[in-house]
């Protein structure tokens, strides 16, 4: 098993935290545990840990320069705030915020209300993927004929879209 | 309209014109909302802060919901009045610190505040009184609604809806209920109650949410996460154990009539006492004496018709509302010596305990049966 972190080294600590119910397991080499600082649990949160927080800006200067590009917010602000600079934070650090997100929700998809200006695109868009599938189906066991009503259908909803 | 109105009227849930519930004081629902590739309110500079105000605030404002609301700048409170909308739940306790940039909006019966550039843009709410939460939640939706024609949401297909905190993304709400638990707090297992609710991912928190006391046996129950459910999915989970949660408190309730019933008398006796004589008495000790008469008016010790009134009085022993009351400000004694005056005045026409009327007294067997 190779370390979670450095993901060269062959893992020798295995670190298993209960956050919220949920449990979550983190394997690490000696050198990036010691880093770490999990010889001592009391000061180690393992999300931050996931997130990339618990890392000094030596460690990793490249993710804690990082900034978004439309409000200027870095990863140590996060740090030191907890809250994100704007909306497009979440696609700037993304790759930190996914373990965070799974490690405080009961999902990582969103299910309930979309504003009504995007439902139709949503919609349309889920559409258009199902209609491809079928239609890939459709030329795969030679179906001609319904691949041709497939494809009429998924031009109409192309020439909706581009109105 | 004027904060003066706002401050002197009482709002829906106090005046349980909405009907009441003996356990569930009140139900809110609040959802968080941002403006797409806009600063954050607490990472915005104040310019940005006031233009993102002055994009926002003319919308609430002309909502069809929001007519002759109260619709303010936060710099153009004073520090008492705000904090009498945070007594009052209209305004968090860290919105009432900000100033320019900052506004709040609250519609005349006050069952809708906006709050703008809190920690989000938008942070719009409901609260009703009783239990409700879906009719609770419609409320704002509605008002979610008419705001997302007029203003560019962040919302992402696969997170939702954009929060500054990563802990309320996705629907951004939280619903949640004001619950009054003396029964579940005198037998003692109000703590093991908290705590398995929170195993199940619900947050069990005092008064004045987050970190704050949990006093005169009033709790708030709401949901932790946002994401992977929607929105009527998380109310349903909070409804399920706000049901239970009702349950335990009217055992616990019945339990101590069985076995502790002069305790519980002795108790609903002096609360009536203390508080009809007090010459003074701290906020602390009012809350808990209030929602001991307030045990006394469920288990039918005190008139139904008092209930309004022992609601009312929750808030205004509240400090805050005290000095609105004296327009000025008092210090922590004189503020004791008022607020007893108030209560003795409020309660003068008050009956005494009635002890017959308390259940199981004439017919034995009526508690039990209830079980």
């Amino acid at each position: 098993m190779i370390c979670d972190v450095c993901k060269t080294n062959t893992a020798t600590v295995y670190l298993t935290q209960i956050v919220d119910g949920n449990m979550k397991k983190v394997n690490l080499c000696e050198s990036c545990s010691k880093d770490k600082g999990v010889s001592d649990p009391t000061g180690f949160a393992l999300a931050d840990l996931l997130l990339g927080l618990g890392e000094t800006q030596q460690v990793e200067p490249a993710v804690a320069t990082e900034h978004c590009p439309v409000c200027g917010f870095t990863q140590a602000d996060f740090k030191k705030t907890g809250r994100l600079g704007c909306s497009e934070c979440y696609g700037t650090f993304s790759d930190g915020l996914a373990s965070l997100i799974k490690a405080m929700h009961k999902g990582t998809r969103h299910t309930g209300k979309v504003p009504a200006r995007l439902f139709r695109g949503i919609v349309r868009s889920d559409r258009l993927n199902e209609l491809k599938r079928h239609l890939e189906e459709a030329v795969s066991k030679e179906d001609y004929e319904s691949a041709a009503t497939i494809r009429d259908e998924i031009r109409q909803l192309e020439l909706e879209e581009d109105h | 309209m004027k904060i003066g109105w706002i401050l002197k009227s009482r709002g829906e849930w106090m005046s349980s014109e909405g009907g009441h519930h003996p356990i569930v004081i009140s139900s809110r629902v609040r959802l968080a909302r941002n403006l797409a590739k806009m600063p954050f309110p607490g990472w915005a500079k104040k310019t940005e802060r006031v233009r993102i105000l002055d994009e926002i605030k003319p919308e609430v404002e002309n909502l069809a919901q929001m007519r002759s609301s109260f619709s303010e700048q936060l710099n153009e409170l004073s520090a008492m009045e705000k904090q009498v909308l945070v007594e009052r739940h209209l305004i968090s306790r860290e919105h009432a610190a900000k100033g320019m940039g900052s506004a709040v909006a609250i519609n005349p019966n006050q069952t809708i505040s906006i709050m703008m550039n809190e920690e989000d843009h938008l942070r719009m709410q409901a609260m009703t009184s009783g239990l409700d939460l879906q009719k609770t939640f419609r409320l704002i939706d509605e008002v979610d609604t008419a705001l997302e024609a007029h203003l560019d949401f962040a919302f992402d297909p696969e997170l939702g809806y954009l929060t500054a905190c990563p802990t309320n993304v996705g629907t951004g709400m939280r619903a949640s209920a004001m619950v009054h638990l003396p029964g579940l707090v005198l037998s003692e297992q109000i703590n093991q109650v908290i705590n398995s609710i929170n195993k199940i991912g619900l947050a069990v928190r005092g008064l004045y949410g987050e970190g704050t006391e949990a006093m005169g046996n009033l709790f708030q129950v709401s949901n932790q996460t946002t994401l992977g459910e929607n929105e009527t999915q998380i109310i349903e989970r909070l409804n399920k154990v706000i049901e239970t949660l009702i349950q335990r408190e009217n055992q616990a309730r019945e339990n101590l009539l069985e076995t502790k019933r002069t305790m519980l008398m002795d108790q609903i006796g002096r609360a009536y006492g203390i508080l009809t004589h007090a010459f003074s008495i701290s906020s602390k000790e009012a809350l808990n004496l209030l929602s001991v008469m307030r045990l006394g008016i469920d288990l039918e010790f005190f008139p139904e018709e008092g209930r309004v009134l022992t609601t009312a009085l929750l808030m205004e022993t509240q400090p805050a509302h005290l000095q609105q009351i004296s327009q000025q400000k008092l210090a922590a004694e004189e503020r004791d010596h008022l607020r007893a005056d108030i209560v003795r005045e409020k309660l003068k026409n008050f009956p005494k305990p009635n002890k017959k009327k308390l259940p199981g007294s004439q017919a034995e067997g009526s508690a039990s049966e209830a079980q």
